[in-house]
């Protein structure tokens, strides 16, 4: 047999090296990392009740994230989905307050999000836009409907069963916690068992070949997008029924948050490599730090500047790993 | 230009490891002024990777290079530029968006104070250059606006404004025309005659035979041959690359041809083919002939659903089929293997397995979930019945040669079981071993009773694998050939345009 056997013989990576030699290795030591740190500095901390009580804080950004990460697998992003929480938040409020009754309220809010993530991907599949740039047009977009429907006053009132779900808890886990398992279970599922996971990752590696292996991908994205307005929703309607009250600024700058949890998870910004385990360890890793920084009374500034440290150690290890995989 | 008359590049025992593994054994090789030197072998063999070493791409493991003389340590790109050794890649690695001009003084120290840039001069010394080669590129066109050949041409004079004495070009001719290579001969064996030396890596053994002095035969990472072209057949050059003798490397079984299974009539899509009929029968290898950008690819494209026509229709079995997509084509049992298989084909960072399935998916389904035990079992068999060279199934598709990632496509399309296959350029850049693989199995695809179209620039291996042929010019049909009748001359006289005639 011929020498190019040989050298490709010796390139390949063993299996062990490809299990375990991963971006979510990395999220997941800094993760343990950060739970003994935080012990130390906190007994608090012993308290997992503690833990769960505080993450509810962040779940919903974590819930779009989870969605998020397979659209930024595709090879396309999302940065309205702060916005989107925000106006579909909005509609669901004053849908109320107009008196349509609570079941089609939260009907208008999660449809309206689903129309916005369709009005991307329209934007991103039809016209052709990069989707960086279509959708920080529907961020300022949707930001500006929320504003110009809802004014500058919150919009309140909803009923007592509606408010609070973050203090709803079966055993001593919140319900947000629960939607964020349950939820990422099935999109880890969909992402890393299915034939369409399969062609996010496809898609997201090379849309043209994709395309040419008979994969629709126009409409893979429409549906990517569809979904991360839905998801975007479901975070707003949670957020909502967190706080009892809907404003146009609610979630403002929550797109950088959600958007820093995929990348801490080690997904890959452009496409075709990631996974929903990276992004579910990235949020605990993100509730851990910031409320054990919290706990220990550490200024908030400092506070940022540990996450952006965090962020580009997480981005820098998953780029060298994805290198040392290419080759 | 000639000041000693011995060799003007010399390397003793260079040999170059990647993470610990040596892909390049001992080479001892002299170039000398005035030749063009032909490095041949096989995709993996070491003749680009020697190149790399001698364009200060690589730096060799162990061994010496002397320079007219002189030993030298060509420690990166520029330093070989400032020594007089050029690099010209197959697809030119230039700045796309800036000039003709500003692309041949990248890396030039040339400025005025503080960094200025002498615009008018670069301009003027620009249309010297250019001019010297004998082509008409203006200066100040953007190079992405550029033809590959004319891209080529830059790159050539780039070579020519830092005085090179040693011009190394790795298959300059692969993405060009045939008037093209024509050009860049003249450019060569100009270059030549000035006394440079020339290393010329190809495939194509006509290319070599036409314009080399001595060839360089590199298999496994040794040095097998040095020998003057004219010492050497083909058969000897083919025996030397693949270490045997190829038998029947050309040979054309003859299928019996059955029903229809693909016709075409009036297709036509603006500005890239007009008015195309043909039609193809079950056994049938039609082949494509014509030069790059004659519309033939477009046509296949329109076929698959890629890039749909805008008149015309396409029967399939004798029915009226639209086809939108390429999911269109799949489920009417077409498969389409890309002229571009890093563009259009592999997932370059995905495992060999994944790739192979691609395009049957329902083949590794248990309803939406994929079964990993059936997907292995599939791709390993694939992989076994066209021997495709790798490690692990896991192992990204990237990482295996060019003639096993184009199996791995071919393979892909094979679990669709397709009854019209369309071959786009197959066996372009892949070493003759593999070639001989892949006629055998084109051979044998017509023999199953599946339809071929064959489309190829290559033109023995249409005579040698087509039952038909058809040419293709400026996006018409303009000749189709029986096997008994079609010969080089004609089918190049129906492919040069009429108007440039």
């Amino acid at each position: 047999m011929s020498a190019t056997e040989t050298f490709d013989a010796a390139k390949a990576r063993p299996l062990w090296h490809r299990i375990v030699v991963r971006p979510e290795s990395v999220t997941l030591l800094l993760l343990i990392a950060a739970v003994f740190v935080s012990a130390w500095l906190s007994p608090f901390f012993a308290d997992l009740r503690f833990v769960l009580e505080s993450a509810t804080f962040y779940i919903e950004f974590g819930i779009i994230a989870l969605m998020l990460t397979l659209v930024v697998v595709s090879g396309e992003i999302d940065l309205s989905v702060a916005a989107t929480m925000a106006l579909s938040a909005c509609l669901f409020g004053i849908a109320h307050r107009a008196g349509l009754g609570m079941p089609v309220a939260i009907l208008i809010g999660l449809g309206s999000g689903a129309l916005m993530g369709l009005f991307n991907g329209v934007l991103v599949t039809v016209f052709r836009l990069p989707s960086i740039i279509a959708t920080i047009g529907t961020m300022v977009l949707y930001r500006g409907i929320a504003q110009v429907i809802a004014g500058d006053r919150s919009v309140g009132g909803f009923p007592d069963w509606f408010v609070g779900i973050d203090f709803i808890a079966v055993g001593i886990v919140p319900v947000p916690v629960i939607i964020f398992v349950v939820l990422a279970i099935l999109l880890g599922l969909v992402l890393g068992s299915t034939l369409f996971g399969r062609q996010i990752y496809q898609t997201g590696t090379n849309p043209i070949a994709a395309r040419h292996a008979g994969i629709r991908v126009d409409r893979l994205k429409m549906i990517l997008f569809t979904a991360s307005g839905l998801t975007s929703a479901v975070g707003g309607l949670l957020m909502a029924s967190r706080l009892g009250v809907v404003r146009y600024d609610l979630a403002t700058g929550g797109e950088l948050q959600v958007v820093l949890i995929v990348m801490l998870g080690g997904t890959y910004i452009f496409g075709g490599r990631g996974t929903i385990a990276g992004t579910f360890l990235a949020l605990w890793l993100l509730i851990i730090i910031q409320t054990g920084m919290t706990v220990a009374n550490i200024a908030i500034e400092a506070q940022l500047t540990v996450l952006g440290l965090l962020l580009i150690l997480a981005i820098i290890s998953a780029n060298a790993i994805y290198a040392g995989g290419r080759r | 230009m000639t000041e000693t008359d011995g060799p003007l590049v010399e390397t003793r025992g260079v040999a170059k490891s990647f993470s610990g593994v040596e892909v390049l054994h001992g080479i001892d090789l002299d170039l000398r002024a005035g030749e063009v030197h032909a490095l041949l072998g096989e995709n993996g063999a070491g003749k680009s990777t020697y190149a790399k070493i001698l364009a200060g791409v690589h730096r060799p493991t162990r061994g010496e290079v002397t320079l007219a003389g002189q030993p030298v340590s060509i420690g990166s790109p520029l330093e070989a530029q400032r020594l007089g050794v050029t690099l010209i890649h197959q697809e030119p690695l230039s700045f796309p968006h800036l000039t003709v001009a500003e692309n041949l003084f990248v890396g030039g120290e040339d400025t005025g104070v503080l960094g200025r840039v002498p615009w008018r001069r670069m301009a003027a010394e620009a249309e010297r250059l250019i001019g010297a080669l004998g082509v008409t590129i203006d200066p100040q066109a953007v190079m992405a606006g550029l033809s590959i050949a004319d891209q080529q041409m830059v790159e050539i004079a780039r070579a020519l404004a830092s005085d090179t004495r040693l011009i190394i070009m790795d298959e300059p001719t692969a993405p060009l025309t045939p008037r093209e290579v024509a050009t860049l001969f003249d450019i060569v064996r100009r270059l030549k005659a000035e006394g440079r030396a020339i290393v010329f890596i190809s495939h194509r053994l006509e290319e070599v035979r036409a314009l080399c002095d001595r060839v360089t035969v590199f298999r496994d990472g040794a040095l097998i041959s040095t020998a003057p072209v004219a010492d050497l057949t083909d058969d000897d050059i083919i025996r030397l690359m693949i270490g045997r003798p190829l038998q029947e490397y050309l040979h054309k079984e003859v299928a019996s041809l059955g029903d229809e299974a693909l016709s075409v009539s009036g297709l036509t899509r603006g500005g890239a083919f007009a008015d195309v009929s043909f039609s193809l029968r079950k056994g049938e290898v039609l082949g494509v002939a014509g030069l790059v950008g004659a519309g033939r690819t477009d046509v296949a494209r329109a076929i698959f659903g890629i890039a749909p026509a805008e008149a015309g229709e396409i029967r399939i079995h004798g029915k009226p089929t639209t086809i939108a997509e390429p999911d269109d084509a799949i489920a009417h049992r077409i498969a389409y293997v890309p002229e571009d298989r890093a563009i259009a084909g592999i997932f370059r960072t995905l495992p060999v397995d994944q790739n192979i399935t691609a395009a049957a998916p329902r083949s590794i389904g248990a309803g939406p979930f994929i079964s990993p035990r059936r997907e292995r079992e599939i791709a390993a068999d694939a992989i076994d019945r066209l021997s495709i060279r790798l490690a692990s199934v896991h192992q990204p598709i990237g990482e295996l040669s060019g003639g096993n990632q184009q199996k791995a496509i071919l393979a892909r399309w094979l679990l669709t079981d397709p009854e019209i296959l369309i071959l786009d350029e197959p066996t372009r850049g892949i070493d003759v071993g593999v070639k001989a693989e892949f006629y055998d199995r084109i051979n044998q695809l017509a023999a199953e009773g599946r339809a071929v179209l064959l489309i190829s620039s290559d033109l023995p291996e249409l005579l040698t694998l087509a039952d038909r042929i058809l040419v293709m010019s400026e996006g018409r049909l303009t000749g189709e050939f029986s096997r008994a009748e079609a010969d080089q001359e004609k089918i190049m006289q129906a492919a040069v345009p009429r108007s440039a005639a």
